[in-house]
């Protein structure tokens, strides 16, 4: 269980965020989210990121209720709602590390528009993006990362509409950071989750997720176990694809986009008030 | 020094003054001059004007905010006031004390954006759905803009609710001279003073008046739009479902008494008006119009705060009320709650304008004069024929 984790750096890690009380969690056996939250806790903890500096904001769904077992500033919103709500708080206190955490239906879906404008306003927060390619915490629907022609509970005869890029999404709305990684790399995502931590502005690292008890199920793929092989089988790293946007079957994973920083919007805004204040004594 | 300002203006000056420090909204008529103001004005005082990419990341920017500390508000108006109602909902669950401004237009849809309305009062009691407790306040001048606007930041801070200030376009673009004070006072928290161990950020069991501690303070504070337990964390366990919904609804029953506020005048007279906001300026006008023309006197009840709807205090104001009229922008809405505070006898007269246009005196004195079929017939003498307006030119 993962309150018994074994003691040395790690354990400690896990113990520094960790809310003991809460467990055992929610989550299926098999899910990714655990995985990534753990990757996530180790990244923080790994970059010397506080409890009392962070602040973990999410929004509704199976990603989304990470936060609650978390021992630091906790943030769950509404659904789809994190960004906008972590917007505010980065604002009011922007000496705080905002992550975003939640689902691709989450992020991408009903908040796809606040993930836009909060690439292009470049906000300093860090999104970590679960994609499992459905709504897992209300039974396995499709959603906008479901790929065309598979079936889910509203897609009884197969998805007719087209699925799309969550980092094509954040490079062309404007971030900073963009990378990709899976819950089988747990290295190279904890790799990725850092390098986005320590950017400043509006950084993407979409995490490829298993939720066997859904998408595995109804794609025939099978348990936790057989969707970390299919993981491990089709990802290919970015150095080796000519054209990271056009791969349709395999997961390129890697970094996506980093691009020389400009300054964040709590930077822009405070330009904002010194040019404000000059006008008055002027 | 006096100033000729609109409602929209004061309502932005009280913001201010009484420590509004961050503003996040989406342009709409007829609320913009509100937002325009804070974008000015904000980045001088050190806060922040954020304009969202719609009303929904609007109040959620404004929860965040006020989450981390910050006085925050919102201004819009009826479709912006409608993509709120969720963000509201978590106002009141997580219990962030900010204030959102409805400058009512009429509905429904994008219905009459640069007209009148008071269409928006149930919709302030009601819009978000689940059982809620909610505050309202409902302006009728330039001045009351200020002062309501203070007042909704004074109620917001001590019961730990948002609170709804219910304007509409005649107020909001209404231009008056007034001096406002420089300086307002309001109420505010105190920072914990204990550790972390010992803070729970819904632990106040009896006075919501107690310390509060924000993000970035190292209380490691939960919030969410989950039912929860004293410490934030949600919870499925019906007793404690209960606790946080009871909760909630103490918050308005058990302080009802000092949140109720209105004003009232000449209630021995039989016939009773109830109104409030632009409505009431007409009521007013009616009152004098026709106490002149006929000598008899008619009393007049107006609420600042129209919701929680001071019931008591109404069963009590309308005792000797023989007939109660009801002018509103609308198609009748706080009528209903006025009924269930007269007996039912007493006939209550629903005066309705729905067509963009303020209600004018005249319409409120036909009222008054109209004879109203009653479940107890009133005495032959307490009939007065009505008269018409249209002839008198002092109208
Ligand atoms: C406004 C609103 N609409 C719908 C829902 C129902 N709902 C809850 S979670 C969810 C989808 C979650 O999917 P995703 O964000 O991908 O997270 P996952 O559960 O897959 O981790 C939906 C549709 C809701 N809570 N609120
Ligand atoms: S339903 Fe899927 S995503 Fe949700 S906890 Fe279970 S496996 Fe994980």
């Amino acid at each position: 269980m993962l309150h018994e984790c074994p003691p040395g750096p790690v354990g400690d890690f896990l113990d520094r965020f960790r809310l003991d009380e809460r467990f055992p969690h929610i989550l299926c056996p098999g899910c990714g989210i655990g995985t990534a939250m753990g990757t996530m806790v180790r990244s923080l903890a790994e970059l010397g990121i506080g409890e009392d500096e962070l602040c973990v904001v999410s929004g509704i769904g199976c990603s989304s209720r990470v936060p609650g077992y978390m021992d630091t500033d906790t943030f769950h919103t509404l659904h789809g709602r994190a960004i906008p709500a972590a917007t505010g708080v980065k604002q009011a206190k922007p000496e705080l590390t905002l992550v975003v955490y939640g689902g691709d239906g989450d992020i991408m879906a009903i908040g796809g528009n606040h993930f836009i404008h909060a690439a292009r306003r470049n906000m300093d927060i860090t999104v970590f993006v679960v994609n499992n390619r459905t709504y897992a915490m209300t039974g396995g629907q499709y959603s906008p990362t479901t790929p065309t022609h598979e079936k889910a509970a509203t897609a009884p005869f197969g998805n007719c509409e087209r699925s799309f890029d969550i980092c094509f999404m954040a490079r062309a709305s404007g971030a900073m950071f963009v990378a990709r990684s899976t819950t089988y790399h747990v290295a190279h995502l904890k790799k990725m989750m850092k390098l986005a931590l320590t950017k400043t502005g509006f950084s993407v690292v979409e995490i490829v997720s298993q939720c066997p008890t859904l998408y595995g199920r109804h794609q025939r793929i099978g348990d936790g176990v057989k969707m970390l092989q299919w993981f491990r089988d089709n990802s290919v790293d970015v150095s080796k694809v000519e054209d990271p946007w056009q791969e349709q079957e395999r997961f390129v994973i890697g970094v996506l986009h980093d691009r020389e920083e400009v300054p964040p919007y709590t930077a822009l805004y405070q330009r904002v008030r010194e040019a404000a204040q000059q006008a008055d004594s002027a | 020094m006096p100033q000729l300002l609109s409602g929209n203006e004061a309502c932005a000056i009280g913001a201010l003054r009484a420590g509004v420090r961050f503003f996040a909204g989406y342009p709409i008529t007829p609320s913009t001059e509100i937002a325009e103001y804070f974008a000015r004005e904000l980045p001088r005082l050190g806060g922040t004007y954020i304009q969202m990419e719609d009303e929904i990341g609007s109040i959620c920017c404004m929860n965040g905010a006020t989450a981390a500390g910050l006085k925050a508000m919102t201004a819009t108006s009826g479709p912006g006031f409608s993509l709120m109602q969720e963000g509201i909902g978590y106002s009141i669950m997580a219990e962030l004390p900010c204030i959102i401004v409805n400058v009512m237009r009429g509905g429904p849809a994008t219905g009459t954006p640069t007209r009148s309305s008071q269409g928006d009062l149930m919709q302030a009691r009601h819009g978000t759905h689940g059982d809620h407790p909610i505050i309202a306040l409902c302006p009728w001048s330039v001045r009351e803009c200020f002062d309501l606007t203070v007042e909704a930041v004074d109620v917001s801070e001590r019961l730990r609710l948002p609170v709804i200030l219910l304007m509409d376009e005649v107020v909001g673009h209404m231009r008056e001279t007034v001096e406002l004070p420089l300086r307002v006072e309001t109420w505010k928290p105190s920072n914990p003073r204990r550790p972390k161990e010992e803070y729970f950020h819904y632990g106040d069991e009896t006075n919501y008046d107690s310390d509060i501690a924000s993000f970035g303070e190292g209380f490691r504070v939960h919030l969410t739009g989950l039912v929860h337990r004293k410490d934030g964390l949600p919870t499925n366990d019906p007793e404690t479902i209960r606790w946080n919904m009871d909760r909630l609804r103490r918050k308005v029953d058990d302080n009802a008494s000092w949140l109720w506020d209105l004003t009232y005048e000449d209630l021995g007279a039989e016939t009773v008006i109830v109104c409030y906001g632009s409505s009431a300026r007409s009521a007013t006008e009616a009152k004098n119009l026709y106490q002149r023309k006929t000598g008899r006197s008619v009393g007049i009840i107006r609420l600042r705060m129209v919701w929680p709807f001071p019931q008591q205090r109404m069963v009590s104001l309308l005792r000797s009320a023989r007939r109660v009229i009801v002018p509103e922008m609308n198609m009748g809405q706080m009528n209903r709650s006025v009924e269930r505070a007269v007996s039912p006898d007493v006939p209550v007269i629903s005066v309705q304008r729905y067509d963009g246009e303020m209600l004018t005196p005249g319409e409120i004195v036909d009222a008054i004069g109209r004879e109203v079929p009653s479940a107890r017939p009133l005495p032959e003498e307490d009939l007065h024929p009505g008269f018409s307006i249209a002839d008198d030119e002092e109208f």
